[in-house]
């Protein structure tokens, strides 16, 4: 009689214990989140901005180039249109001079954002130089270069119709914190400023060069960029934030390319809801103590898996030098500067 | 559960009690907790549901160009992911107006392109059918799907085809400014003298569309069967041309499909003061149209096809729009 009555006390606890640390187990994600409202109070939330209108395409001149042929063979290794169909740019899947014809007469202006600070600042003249030589030629293009310290921006000479605007920003002592901020600080931007000067946006990492041409083929409503390091990997392996508690979560069963952050844009009133779009979600998870694994990048592909992007860049816009460069990409456009990195962060 | 005894019978209730306490809470804990997502989703995003991933390195098709050299994504099976695009096009509550022309003996092919169109056409987003003919009294009742409508517009006919073919330009970019543009999202244009045969959804809705010509698309465009004669202005030199364009199916936002629709009228309203008629009437000067102002998105002979003459090849994997055999002496000019 004794023994049974231990039995069961033992039965009990065991169960116990055993549900109390099941329970443990979801109560501490269920814990650590807060109600955050969606939308935290913003001077600029209300204010409805007045976007330059949209260019309209102008009939094509005529001029001599080579018939496109339907039953081609592969005529690149790459897939060249997503699922929902949004062209994936690489080389030859566009004729350079057809697109020059369609969009120059438009008047375009590109904007172009980059950050450069601490010792970041090494890397302007490298990008504004190289930019100079093969971003957008022919067009109007404003870089809007955003530093702690404007006496550090080095003295660049820039082609006809082309500007560089110096925006003062608050350094922060993590690297991470200056990455992070980046998405509020080009949403606030382009609400004070961009939006009335620029008809596209580019938002670009400072630590680049430009190798070979970036033309109008990469112009779209909202461009993003395939990430070097994950092309040819499954989704199950893309570095995506993988707690369910961040904003930027994402599941197992979800995603269609992992997309960089150092290259996004598209027209200036959809970079703009996608950049405040993000940074509301890195606000939301500010407030639950969480960091996404890869910073602002996990959250620009959380969201661009619901917003999808209606132009993909393949990985010649967006490469990294010290990786073997595959036969499939024909022409590097976009790629990293060497560097010591423990030692720019410091 | 048997007592042990008298005296121990309130602890093996309590027991009982608790060990159905601590089931329910485990339970319903993990399946409250486990349900919570954080979505921060506003109306424009794409739910969760799963599909196979793109792959990178591989062409979706190998045999076919998808793209043209102007970034415009030729549509054919197997380029598009169907429930990617329905959500898209779901979520902004897209409208889609179908024009179809009926005119004099023509209204007997109504029923067979209602019927299929019923059952393959834009199925589960909104529909307005615009039937332009002049015997509406003719126009058969074909029961319509939710959320899709059908709307009869009375014209006038012309005794010869060809100018009841080409006078088709002029009343859809009539009707696009007075109607279409308050009503829906999306045009497209077609002929009537045809049936669906299989899917024809949102993946070919863009600014500006046009299909493929079945009989021309492996041809060099020096035999395309442009307007070859500088005086008209439907003109196109013989090095000159993307693609050969069928003027049975067209479309895109009502905004561009009405710059088309007029410029192919006046072009033709010139033609005439002129005195002269182009080769292939309207279907010239869409072809024209669309040289100078390229289209955004291409569809495929998947999207026009007349399997009685040119049978199945194995490049067409599906075949979604597709002629109806008719009597072409019988049923013109009558």
């Amino acid at each position: 009689m004794a023994r049974q009555r231990l039995a069961l006390g033992l039965a009990l606890c065991l169960l116990a214990s055993t549900s109390l640390w099941v329970l443990w187990g979801f109560a501490r994600d269920w814990l650590l989140v807060s109600y955050v409202p969606f939308y935290l109070p913003c001077r600029d939330s209300n204010m409805k901005l007045q976007f330059r209108r949209e260019k309209l395409f102008q009939p094509v001149t005529q001029f001599q180039y080579p018939q496109p042929k339907l039953l081609e063979h592969r005529p690149t290794e790459l897939l060249t249109l997503t699922p929902w169909l949004a062209p994936i740019i690489s080389e030859g899947t566009f004729d350079p001079e057809l697109l020059q014809n369609m969009y120059q007469p438009l008047n375009l202006t590109i904007g172009v954002t980059v950050f450069a600070v601490g010792k970041y600042t090494f890397f302007i003249r490298p990008f504004l130089e190289s930019a100079e030589e093969f971003f957008m030629r022919g067009y109007q293009v404003h870089y809007y270069l955003f530093t702690h310290d404007p006496a550090a921006v080095p003295r660049v000479l820039l082609g006809p119709g082309r500007f560089l605007s110096i925006l003062p920003i608050q350094g922060h002592s993590r690297w991470e914190e200056i990455s992070m901020r980046r998405m509020e600080t080009i949403s606030k931007h382009i609400a004070e400023r961009a939006h009335k000067e620029v008809d596209y946006l580019f938002c670009l990492d400072v630590d680049m060069v430009f190798r070979n041409p970036w033309g109008p083929e990469t112009l779209g409503d909202l461009v993003a960029a395939i990430h070097p390091g994950y092309f040819a990997v499954p989704r199950q392996q893309f570095p995506y934030e993988r707690r369910r508690v961040s904003a930027a979560f994402v599941a197992d069963s979800e995603g269609d390319f992992y997309y960089g952050g150092a290259v996004f844009g598209g027209r200036v009133a959809r970079v703009y809801e996608f950049t405040r779009g993000c940074h509301m979600a890195i606000l939301a998870d500010k407030a639950n103590g969480i960091m996404a694994a890869w910073q602002e990048e996990s959250h620009l592909n959380r969201r661009f898996i619901w917003h999808k992007p209606s132009t993909v860049l393949s990985p010649e816009y967006l490469w990294d030098d010290r990786k073997p460069q595959p036969p499939s990409l024909k022409l590097i456009r976009f790629s990293t500067v060497e560097k010591d990195t423990n030692w720019l962060r410091s | 559960m048997a007592e042990l005894c008298l005296g121990r019978q309130r602890y093996n209730s309590l027991h009982l009690g608790i060990l159905l306490t601590v089931f329910v809470l485990v339970f319903f804990g993990y399946g409250f907790l486990s349900h919570r997502s954080q979505e921060f989703g506003d109306s424009e995003a794409v739910s969760r549901k799963t599909h196979a991933q793109p792959n990178v390195l591989t062409p979706s098709r190998e045999d076919v160009l998808v793209l043209t050299p102007w970034l415009a994504p030729i549509i054919w099976e197997g380029t598009f992911n169907i429930d990617i695009l329905n959500e898209q096009f779901r979520l902004k509550n897209t409208t889609i107006g179908l024009t179809v022309f009926a005119i004099k003996k023509y209204v007997v092919f109504l029923k067979l392109f209602l019927e299929t169109a019923e059952q393959h056409f834009m199925v589960g987003h909104k529909v307005i059918y615009y039937v332009f003919t002049d015997r509406p009294a003719e126009v058969p009742q074909v029961p319509l799907g939710a959320g899709r409508k059908l709307a009869v517009l009375t014209v006038r006919n012309y005794s010869r085809w060809q100018d009841v073919s080409m006078h088709r330009m002029e009343m859809i970019s009539h009707f696009s400014e007075r109607r279409f543009l308050h009503e829906v999202d999306y045009l497209v244009c077609a002929d009537v003298d045809m049936k669906f045969q299989d899917h024809v959804g949102v993946e070919i809705l863009s600014a500006l569309f046009g299909t493929l010509h079945p009989g021309f698309y492996r041809s060099s465009r020096e035999a395309f069967t442009y307007e070859r004669r500088p005086k008209s202005r439907a003109y196109i030199p013989r090095d000159e041309g993307d693609f050969y364009y069928m003027g049975a199916f067209f479309g895109g936002s009502v905004v561009d499909v009405h710059h088309l629709t007029k410029a192919c009228h006046q072009a033709m309203v010139e033609d005439q003061a002129n005195g002269i008629e182009a080769v292939w009437h309207d279907e010239s000067h869409l072809n024209k149209y669309l040289l100078s102002h390229k289209p955004t998105k291409v569809l495929s002979p998947e999207y026009m096809w007349d399997q009685q003459l040119l049978g199945w090849p194995s490049v067409m994997r599906k075949l979604r729009y597709v002629a109806v055999p008719k009597n072409h002496q019988a049923i013109r000019n009558r």
